[in-house]
């Protein structure tokens, strides 16, 4: 079927038609191959619209060009309603003659007039090639899988489960509630946490969530929406159904280890529940340290459960579930300190952790509240804390022997509260810091109340912890108070070290199977941190709490429920696939796997030795385009037919005296390109636009095509590295030039400096300006390429073995 | 083995037993500790500072010897000569340009081509391994406790240190290879007051007081040490510990290398004590580590 | 006279330049978190403390430092240099401020003040290194 292309050139009211001869334009287009080329004086008014319609039906219209203002206006409500008059939105394009053109140009009419012209001549040649496109719709499982069971994990399926979602709940120990559980009393409000946590404990129970404890994410498969996620359950050893809590197994094993519950303070039986309020409300027996386990004796637990329901044939299971979205709460864990020996963590007993001090603290804990020397059981009189025990340096290296270097959030007002309730039994307390930091609703009055108790603060860190000379138990905790610059010098009972929160364990190894990537200090990153904090950096995949990074009950809790409603949207509505993806031409694939190595996102495969790429993953970044020595990869909306036939277009036919050429990302650069305009910047009319994904996606053969058919200068205008929709690919733009430049030198004898490179911050638009105006000048003193040099670039582009086929 | 070793001023006055017995233990090793030819003073302390180069030129002229002898390792036995020796062989070694200057100012020497490698005498023992040294004892120091002590330049700054410099076990692995018993003592790590000995004695004697009332009171027989300056402070300047705290109690100081003479059984006079302080031949022979009846082993 | 510290005084942001060029280390990192004092096995016997110091440096305070005890109190021992989280060689910090006077033949120890006594006590090493750092 013969395209039939219409044109239509907005006035704006005279925005445009001031400074553009739209008449001059629409004249200058009777050489194209189109039906008509009409000028509108409001194009986006309800008349133009309704004209736009009765030309399509008159003409038979199957695709329209329309100068106007830019397309991040009226693009999308275009597109909507040419469709209802039967034209494909791939098959709708907008030129950019307001903000891009008339607005920057007002000094020069003339110039803006040919620069307008070459555009919508290059819009023309574009939307010859544009193909109709459909955005996909996929089902997506309409369940969500979370992973952890501490505060966030139980606020977050909770919240999934009210909202009539099937919700998973996967912990790795035999109960929920985490690390908050451990906790005596919460800050700011000094609340009881186990009074607060214990009926959410109850509510998980009751609900419809299906809570697997002991078990963890083995693998996972599947795509976007719709993954199935393997887990693993360690065997408990009693059977959750038959088992009555009485505690008969815990009370007759004749075994006692380690107690991490109580963070190693005291002992448990290896028949044990972690606590008397864990959900499941159920023991567990730990084949570690079980004497059945280790020499096939024993049974005691076994012949004595009323309830018969220790089972020690118990095994490992496996279970598959299908899931549409992932929350990870996998909280956090603290940094052991005795790798700092100077402040001789595990080589003297009187220097505790402060997750051993909340213990201490809780009238359920070791000590029933009371607060003694582990070395002998004394009473304490003086504490001192030691806060950023590890936190907060600088030179901290990769195997953390020295610490992190980020702030661990949490630790000033922890220590605080664990000051208060060491006051309130009339102890001396003495916090050492860096800053005091208590940002937050109510904490810079928790800080004021804990002065109130009396709690001393002295501004100093610790350096080290030292015993006595004459070691009698007691710390020497030596430090400069930084208010008066003096030395003080403290001998103490008890030393609590507040250390840093670290990811919780596993969590890089979940990360790497969901192939979710992790900031530099192994928390899970956000989506972005500021505008999408609760998601992962992969789709369907969110976030909350610790997982993230240090942070207060109260933020992991407001998270929770925001990754649950998150989680909940995503599985509730089809997922949509805009037609913007790479794709392979299997013919000339050869396998070769290089466009697999360059994918920031994994989304391309081999099948029977063809790459794949997976449309639910691929962002359309155009990253693994150049890359392919076949030309093999192609884009949807950016294709290289399009791509090449707007490049002749906008310059082959140009009268212009001076060609620029300038190849700019789509959506930062455009927009700053876009303010820009509104502001009246004034750059020189030379400039030609052509928007792409990312520069990343160009071939050099099209710079070379680009200068054959009358570019005098090939810019490339890139977004920031990281802040752009594409990182890996805004990031590789630079490099891809610096490699054509040195091409177009060495092979070509072209000045490398026709090719340009820079990145534009949407906020620094008036560098635009600056870059222009430089670029311009630099092509002028080179002065245009000759017909000879077009010539010989024309003939080595259409020679090039590379090269693809146009027409 | 032969290894080029430099003894520095101390191991030929204060720190005689250390050399004799360093010597004679590295024998039983199969080390033969060669003196470098027309060693000069390795200037004791390194320069600090980025524009002085004037005070590296004497390290770097032994090691030139070193090179002069065709050899590629230098054993030190004092912790100051090794720090200094490898701190100067460091600075050349990541600079060419460096290198290149200093050598502009050798004008008898040949030009240092940066090929040597600084050792401390313990870490040709912990890379031989503290299991092979075992196996040498004879007289394992049985009833002995002992306090390691490394202060600074043994382990600090961290790249020119031979251990992790906050928490070092090599003392500790050694000590407990020859058989004896050692407490932790977090004063382990804590400066003895260096060179202030000569100016500021009264500060010397603070430091050490905490250093050795903590061993005393955890139960160490002695402390354990491996640099001269270290000893002199921790052992002679306890007569000023002494009048500073009248409750304090003298304790020995033994170098490593005495430790291991003793343990391989190689006579008394490889040991050195005449010069100590504080003698430890009273808690030798309490623990039957020296025995007044048995006739010593003569030197060949 | 005011104590006011002037802040734009050229005078000042040159020493601090000068003694970071020399001692090569990024004094401003430095955060005032004190560690190197707490760390410091003779920072009760200094009249400006290690993180003074420091601070003082970043002001170019030329006059209190060169006047400053603690120059010649530190050992050398290195203790701040493996804890300063900011990775700032203190020590390199103290001897880059010692030189300037020393450079200008201002010693603080001097051979001809030790008692005959005290030059035969005293062992040679001792005496050398503090002569090093100490005199010119």
């Amino acid at each position: 079927m013969a395209k039939k292309i219409g044109a239509f050139i907005c006035q704006c009211g005279g925005n445009i038609s001031n400074v553009v001869d739209v008449d001059k334009v629409a004249k200058a287009l009777d050489d194209e191959d189109i039906e008509l080329a009409e000028i509108e004086t409001y194009l986006c008014s309800e008349p133009s619209i309704e004209r736009m319609k009765e030309v399509i039906e008159e003409k038979g219209l199957d695709r329209l060009v329309l100068a106007c203002c830019t397309p991040k206006m009226h693009l999308k409500k275009f597109q909507r309603v040419l469709k209802e008059a039967g034209i494909n939105p791939a098959l709708v394009d907008v030129i950019n003659v307001r903000e891009h053109c008339s607005w920057v140009h007002e000094n020069d009419p003339e110039g803006a007039t040919l620069k307008a012209t070459d555009l919508v001549r290059g819009g023309i040649k574009r939307i010859e090639k544009s193909v109709p496109l459909e955005t996909k719709e996929i089902d997506v499982t309409p369940k969500v899988l979370v992973v952890g069971g501490g505060i966030a994990g139980i606020i977050a399926s909770l919240r999934v489960a009210e909202n009539g979602i099937d919700c998973y709940l996967v912990e790795k120990e035999p109960s929920i509630g985490g690390h908050m559980i451990q906790y005596p009393k919460v800050f700011p409000t000094l609340d009881c946490s186990q009074c607060i946590l214990t009926p959410k404990l109850g509510d998980v129970w009751d609900s419809s969530i299906q809570l697997s404890t002991l078990s963890e994410i083995e693998d996972i498969s599947g795509t976007l929406g719709n993954w199935k996620v393997k887990l693993k359950q360690k065997a408990r050893y009693i059977d959750i159904e038959k088992c009555t809590s009485c505690g008969d197994c815990a009370r007759y094993c004749p075994v006692k280890c380690i107690n991490e519950f109580n963070v190693d303070l005291d002992k448990r039986s290896t028949a044990y529940i972690p606590f008397l309020q864990a959900i499941p409300p159920v023991y567990t027996i730990d084949p570690e340290h079980c004497l059945y386990f280790k020499y096939g004796i024993c049974k005691i637990c076994q012949k004595i459960c009323s309830a018969d329901a220790v089972k020690l044939d118990d095994a490992v299971k496996f279970a598959e579930i299908n899931t549409g979205a992932i929350i990870l709460a996998t909280g956090y864990d603290l940094y052991d300190p005795s790798v700092l020996g100077r402040y001789l963590y595990g080589k003297h007993p009187n220097v505790l952790t402060s997750l051993q001090m909340e213990r201490m603290l809780d009238i359920t804990g070791p000590t029933t509240s009371r607060i003694v020397r582990p070395s002998d059981g004394k009473s304490v009189k003086k504490v001192a804390f030691v806060l950023c025990a590890g936190s907060r340096n600088n030179e901290a290296g990769a195997n953390r022997d020295e610490g992190v270097p980020y702030c661990s959030t949490v630790c000033c007002l922890y220590a605080q509260k664990q000051a208060i309730l060491l006051r309130k039994l009339d102890i001396d307390v003495w916090i050492h810091y860096i800053d005091i930091r208590s940002p937050g609703t109510k904490y810079e009055d928790f800080y004021h109340h804990t002065q109130e108790l009396g709690v001393n603060f002295i501004k100093g860190k610790i350096s080290e912890i030292m015993p006595t000379p004459n070691n009698d138990g007691r710390l020497i905790v030596r430090a400069e108070d930084m208010l008066i610059n003096r030395m003080i010098e403290n001998e103490v009972d008890l030393v609590v070290l507040c250390p840093p929160i670290l990811p919780s364990e596993g969590t890089e190894e979940l990360a790497q199977k969901l192939k979710v990537p992790l900031n530099e200090y192994k928390f899970i990153l956000e989506s972005h941190p500021k505008l999408d904090p609760l998601a992962t950096k992969r789709e369907g995949i969110f976030a909350a709490g610790m997982a993230t990074g240090p942070k207060d009950i109260q933020t992991t809790v407001s998270e929770a429920e925001g990754a649950a409603m998150k989680a909940v949207n995503f599985v509730s509505a089809k997922k949509e696939i805009e037609p913007n993806k790479a794709y392979i031409i299997p013919e000339f694939c050869n396998g070769c796997r290089e466009c697999i190595k360059i994918c920031p996102e994994e989304a391309i495969t081999i099948i029977d030795e063809k790459a794949v790429i997976n449309d639910l993953a691929c962002t359309g970044c155009g990253l693994c385009v150049p890359i392919c020595s076949e030309n093999a990869i192609d884009m949807q909306s950016y294709s290289e037919e399009q791509l090449l036939a707007q490049i002749k277009g906008t310059l082959a036919d140009s009268k212009a005296e001076l060609k620029i050429l300038v190849f700019v990302e789509k959506e930062l650069v455009y927009t700053a390109a876009d303010i820009a305009g509104v502001s009246r910047l004034i750059y020189p009319s030379s400039v030609r636009f052509i928007p792409l994904p990312s520069n990343a996606r160009l071939k050099l053969s099209y710079i070379l095509y680009a200068f054959a058919n009358g570019a005098d200068g090939v810019m490339f205008l890139e977004a920031p590295e990281e802040e752009g929709p594409v990182p890996e690919a805004h990031k590789a733009a630079e490099k891809i030039i610096e490699e054509y430049q040195e091409v177009l030198e060495d092979d070509y004898d072209l000045d490398s400096s026709r090719l340009w490179f820079s990145r534009i911050f949407v906020p620094d638009w008036r560098k635009l300006a600056t870059v222009f105006d430089s670029f311009h000048q630099l092509i002028v003193d080179l002065g245009p390429l000759t017909d000879e040099e077009r010539k010989e670039l024309m003939q080595a582009w259409s020679k090039g073995k590379k090269l693809p086929q146009v027409q | 083995m032969k290894i080029p070793y430099f003894p520095g001023c101390s191991l030929k006055t204060i720190g005689e037993g250390f050399e004799k017995s360093a010597i004679a233990s590295a024998a039983i090793l199969d080390f033969e500790l060669e003196e470098l030819p027309r060693w000069v003073c390795c200037g004791t302390v390194s320069s600090l500072t980025t524009d002085d180069l004037m005070h590296h030129l004497a390290p770097i002229r032994n090691l030139i010897r070193v090179e002069d002898i065709k050899e590629t390792q230098l054993v030190t036995l004092c912790s100051v000569c090794y720090s200094t020796l490898k701190r100067s062989n460091a600075l050349v070694k990541n600079d060419p340009e460096k290198l290149k200057t200093m050598n502009q100012f050798m004008d008898k020497e040949n030009e240092y081509q940066g090929s040597v490698k600084v050792l401390h005498f313990l870490e040709l023992l912990r890379e031989m391994g503290f299991d092979k040294i075992k196996e040498k004892v004879k007289k394992p120091l049985r009833g002995l406790t002992l306090s390691p002590y490394y202060g600074c330049l043994l382990v600090r700054p961290k790249e020119f240190g031979i251990d992790n410099p906050e928490d070092p076990t090599i003392l500790q692995e050694l000590t407990k290879a020859l058989g004896a018993d050692v407490i932790d003592n977090p004063y382990q790590l804590k400066c003895c007051g260096s060179y202030h000995t000569v100016d500021k004695p009264n500060l010397v004697a603070d430091l050490g007081y905490k250093i050795l009332t903590y061993a005393r009171n955890s139960g160490a027989d002695a402390l354990v040490l491996s640099c001269p300056l270290c000893a002199f402070n921790l052992d002679n300047r306890q007569r000023e510990i002494k009048r500073q705290y009248p409750d304090f109690v003298e304790i020995p100081i033994l170098y490593f290398t005495q430790l291991m003479a003793l343990a391989f059984d190689l006579g008394e006079e490889k040991l050195g004590f005449d010069i100590h302080y504080v003698d430890p031949v009273p808690l030798l022979k309490e623990k039957q580590l020296l025995i007044d009846s048995l006739p010593l082993i003569k030197e060949k | 006279m005011s104590k006011t510290i002037r802040l734009d005084s050229t005078e000042a942001a040159k020493f601090a330049a000068k003694i970071q060029e020399r001692s090569g280390e990024p004094i401003d990192m430095c955060f005032q978190c004190g560690e190197c004092s707490s760390a410091c096995p003779v920072s009760s016997d200094m009249d400006l403390m290690p993180s003074t110091l420091v601070r003082f440096t970043q002001l170019g305070l030329k006059d209190e430092l060169i006047n400053a005890k603690t120059i010649w109190v530190c050992a050398s021992c290195f203790h701040c240099v493996t804890r300063c989280p900011k990775g700032i060689d203190i020590a390199k910090v103290a001897e880059a401020l010692r030189q300037e006077l020393l450079r200008k033949k201002l010693d603080y120890v001097e051979v001809r003040d030790l008692s005959m006594e005290e030059r035969q006590e005293i062992p040679q090493i001792a005496i050398i290194s503090n002569l090093r750092k100490f005199s010119r």
